[in-house]
């Protein structure tokens, strides 16, 4: 009788879910920020606490969106592709110091190097969590009209840039 | 050899994937303790409290992405919660938060899963279930009583 | 030189399962009875094998054999000997040995209670139990190899994971494989019934008793699971709707519809293609369990580590265990339906309500489980599910069940009368109203419409379940005789009243609150003080820890020294959260030690728990129930 056959027929169904599933990297958690103007803010410059950094002054170019603290392993890790990329002039790089210490952040700075054109600083999260921040390194890559167009979790290098971002830089501009 | 602290550091900049996953999601089950968690009441008032607990318990926390920002103390929970806190006092709805969170971290971070096109099938299928099953029930008991 | 023979003797335990499926199949099918007498020495002999194997690893445990791989990365010198051997089963390679050397176990058990049952028929469950454990063999030897060695061998191992070094943690696994593997039984029974040219109408009767045995291991397994989380991991929480629990509670509830839908088939000959559906499904969802837990596709905390290539041999395997199963049901189970007739309101009808019901749970919990892995495979968003949607989506189908469970106990078979049901029911349900009034309201001081219904359903439930259990015995010219059978099954529901009971009044009563204390404060919590007396450091065998003494008082009076520890383990260097518990009959006090917040002063959560004691207590009345149910005498022969 037909409907005996419904178990198997379900069965078969799932099983495929199964197969691809396996194959999933269980890390990427898609931003819905993508497609969208880039949270407002105003903070203050890591650099300079008396100047104060607004988010519509970066609204007219194509620029790198870097989060970035120095208890982060990783973004000392990826802070020679940084840079690196600062001194080819490809795109300017903003950054902005998570949860950080003001005289670490400095020091760091000094020691390995600064390849941000500004650098807001974040001390309580804030800013963070309205770019859906949630660990760091992370990268946005922001168009010239303000639209965040790519996210990247993770330090950066040159693989992930020639692979991810290159191209899309080339279309936005 | 690693401290509370670094361990808390070294979570946050650790992305979960395939390699690490077991190594986080254990980091993260005994990191529960090492620091504080919410140090008192935060609301005075109880029935805010309760909905603040109950809305708290309900949002993943990213990092340890197996407890909710109730049970995890990375500092990305207690902002999550600050945040929450602040949003109640300042008389936001269930509703408005869940979005708020929802607009930055993805339907992810959402234990209770919102109203949209792809979740309308999973609110409505205890519904469409039961009444499949009770018409099931009913056509076997028919047939049964006639023979 | 053990490894070595614990190697061998499970390579032997292949070659001798694969011997075991081919000649009971063979034999079965050429009628060969030369064949069909080698089924039961082959099935002993690789139960020996993979024991004498699984001894070897124990062994290897023991004697702080750090050559193994598997025990450098799961022991070392200065655990306590109970983790030692616990740890046998801590981690992916050793939990499967554990795992084959269950369905071993089962084997010989049938092997050896099978002697009234026809040889063809149990040839052919003694071959698909053969068949299974040839599968699982192979996946251990060539993916998960526990013997595997390290050289050069390390002087000390890399301990335990410390959240399994807890006597709950210990026990748990065991008796839940012991379960999930059971169900395998009921599978073979199945599988046999459907390749019989005529279906035995004592099918039923013989597999009745396994599966209950199952059912009731696996009740405690799962029990055991939730009270560890509970008291371990601190956040009081008893559920969590991970999807590794809920990997276990499917097979736990379409085994619970299974047991019901034998008793019907045993009785009246009906739902056989029901429970033949089911018997194949319980342990197909004991098998998916594994698959989730073993593949690294969903995150859960309870994932063994491992990967995916490990994955996709379990799903192959699924594939043709499930897969074959549900063709030949597909094919058999029309042929085998009977056409007896029942009344519309009669025990048959609403054990068929039973088990629809249960079959819907288990349906929504399968969607909620998988369903954010569907929207993610099809790129249509990543979503959560999580325990608000499940405690939602579960009370649609479980409060109907509820409420039927007492009509479902005392109505007749055939055919019985909704009046009589009435009759019958109505004191208990007028008790059970109030009961389930007064005890919110004045005792705890509080009243809302789900925590009434669910006070009253389990109180109704439970008066129910006692006036049958009163009626399973009686009293003949002096002779005293208890129907096994149905005090079984009415301490089995007294102990789901219990279960519910217990559920509702911690969920709507419980208080959970984080505090600062510095020494010498005492704050109130849920009607009692708890006073912070001092803060000191204490050794154990293979930690370090900070103590917090906490003196409780109810009023004035002292009732008790609780003494939470955060722990350090030597050689993981992870700190751990021990709570103190202070445990009663209707209620717990849980304390646990945060961190320091500066100044001498604590964070510390104080947990109020009424009646959450009831929750495993219920869980085990029911395993209990079962217990008895099995024992009767109608099984014994």
């Amino acid at each position: 009788m037909k409907k005996h056959y419904l178990p198997i027929l379900f069965f078969l169904a799932i099983m495929p879910i199964f197969f691809i599933g396996l194959d999933r990297d269980k890390s990427v958690l898609p931003s819905p920020l993508i497609g969208k103007k880039i949270p407002e803010f105003s903070l203050p410059s890591l650099v300079n606490s008396e100047l104060q950094i607004d988010s519509s002054e970066l609204l007219n170019n194509t620029f790198l969106f870097n989060v970035w603290a120095t208890w982060c392993v990783g973004c000392l890790e990826e802070h020679d592709f940084l840079m690196k990329l600062s001194e080819s002039n490809e795109i300017p790089i903003v950054g902005l110091n998570w949860r950080d210490n003001h005289n670490d952040a400095l020091a760091w700075l000094r020691d390995y190097g600064n390849p941000y054109t500004i650098i807001a600083e974040d001390v309580s999260g804030r800013v963070a969590i309205d770019w859906g921040v949630y660990g760091a390194p992370e990268s946005f890559l922001v168009n010239s009209n303000g639209i965040i167009i790519h996210k990247h979790l993770g330090p950066l290098d040159d693989d992930i840039w020639e692979r991810d971002f290159r191209a899309i830089i080339n279309d936005a501009n | 050899m690693i401290s509370g602290k670094e361990t808390l550091g070294l979570l946050l900049m650790m992305r979960i994937n395939k390699n690490n996953v077991f190594l986080v999601l254990f980091l993260c089950l005994i990191m529960n303790f090492t620091h504080a968690i919410d140090s008192g009441l935060v609301f005075s008032d109880p029935k805010l409290q309760q909905r603040y607990e109950t809305l708290i318990s309900e949002i993943r926390c990213l990092v340890c992405q197996n407890q909710s920002i109730k049970s995890s103390n990375v500092f990305l929970a207690v902002d999550l919660r600050n945040e929450v806190r602040i949003m109640i006092s300042e008389g936001k709805s269930n509703k408005e938060i869940a979005n708020f969170l929802a607009d930055r971290y993805g339907e992810f971070v959402l234990y209770r899963p919102r109203f949209k096109t792809n979740t309308i099938f999973l609110w409505f299928s205890p519904f469409i279930f039961l009444m499949i099953g009770m018409f099931v029930v009913y056509k076997v008991v028919r047939k049964k009583i006639i023979t | 030189m053990f490894p070595e023979i614990g190697h061998f003797a499970l390579i032997l335990a292949l070659v001798v399962s694969l011997c075991q499926g081919s000649v009971s199949f063979y034999g079965a099918a050429k009628q060969n009875k030369d064949l069909i007498t080698l089924t039961r020495p082959l099935a002993h002999t690789q139960s020996l094998f993979v024991l004498i194997a699984f001894t070897c690893l124990v062994y290897s445990f023991v004697s702080d054999d750090f050559s193994v791989l598997y025990v450098a990365n799961n022991s070392q010198l200065a655990l306590p000997l109970l983790f030692k051997v616990s740890a046998v089963w801590g981690a992916h390679e050793g939990s499967l040995l554990l795992w084959v050397l269950i369905l071993s176990t089962w084997t010989t058990l049938v092997c050896l209670f099978s002697k009234n049952l026809p040889d063809i028929f149990s040839s052919r469950v003694i071959g698909v139990l053969g068949f299974l454990n040839f599968g699982f063999i192979l996946f251990t030897l060539f993916t998960s190899n526990p013997f595997e060695r390290i050289f050069p061998s390390p002087l000390d191992g890399n301990d335990l994971n410390p959240l399994l070094q807890d006597i709950g943690l210990a026990i748990h696994p065991p008796l839940l494989y012991v379960g999930y593997v059971g169900f395998a039984v009921a599978y073979a029974f199945a599988i046999s019934a459907m390749l019989s040219e005529k279906l035995d109408k004592n099918w039923a009767k013989w597999t009745r008793p396994w599966t209950t045995a199952a059912w009731l291991f696996l009740t405690i397994g799962i029990a055991l699971g939730s009270w560890w989380a509970y008291y371990e991991l601190g956040w009081g929480g008893w559920w969590f709707w991970d999807p590794v629990e809920n990997a276990s509670f499917m097979p736990w509830l379409i085994g619970t519809a299974l047991i019901h839908s034998l008793a019907v088939t045993e009785k009246r000959g009906v739902f056989i293609s029901w429970t033949l559906l089911l018997s194949v499904s319980a342990f197909s969802l004991s098998l998916l369990g594994t698959f989730l837990v073993r593949s690294g596709i969903l995150i859960s905390v309870h994932a063994f580590a491992t990967d995916p290539e490990r994955g996709l041999f379990i799903l192959i395997f699924l594939i043709s265990v499930i897969g074959g199963a549900l063709l030949l049901y597909a094919k058999k189970a029309s042929d085998l339906d009977k056409k007896v007739g029942f009344g519309a309101v009669s025990r048959e009808t609403f054990l068929l309500l039973n088990n629809v019901l249960l079959v819907i749970a288990t349906i929504l919990i399968l969607l909620g489980t998988l369903a954010p892995l569907v929207l993610e495979v099809f790129n249509m968003g990543k979503i959560s599910i999580g325990a608000p949607w499940f405690e939602i989506a579960m009370l649609v189908p479980m409060i109907p069940l509820l409420i039927l469970v007492t009509m479902g106990m005392h109505s007749l078979w055939i055919k019985d009368s909704s009046f009589n049901l009435y009759k019958k029911l109505r004191s208990p349900l007028g008790i059970a109203t109030l009961v389930g009034i007064v005890i919110p309201t004045v005792f705890y001081g509080r009243s809302g419409l789900l925590l009434l219904i669910g006070s009253i359903i389990s109180i109704w439930i439970i008066i129910s379940s006692l006036l049958s259990l009163r009626s399973s015995w009686k009293g003949n010219q002096g002779r005293f005789h208890i129907n096994r059978s149905v005090a079984g099954m009415s301490i089995a529901h007294l102990g789901l009243g219990v279960f519910v009971f217990g559920v509702t009044i911690v969920s709507s009563f419980g208080v959970e609150t984080d505090r600062g204390f510095s020494i010498g404060d005492q704050i109130s919590v849920a009607g009692y003080e708890y006073k912070l007396n001092s803060i000191e450091s204490v050794k154990g065998p293979n930690y370090v820890a900070i103590e917090a003494d906490i003196s409780v008082f109810d009023g004035s009076e002292l009732i008790s020294h609780l003494k939470p520890q955060k722990r350090t383990y030597l050689v993981q260097k992870s700190p751990m959260t021990e709570a103190a518990i202070l445990a009663k009959w209707n209620k717990d006090l849980f304390v646990a030690l945060g961190d320091s917040l500066g100044n001498d002063s604590w964070s510390i959560r104080i947990q109020y728990k009424p009646m959450v004691r009831w929750i495993w207590l219920g869980c085990l009345i029911m395993a209990l129930g079962g217990l008895i149910a099995i024992s009767d005498k109608r099984y014994r022969r």
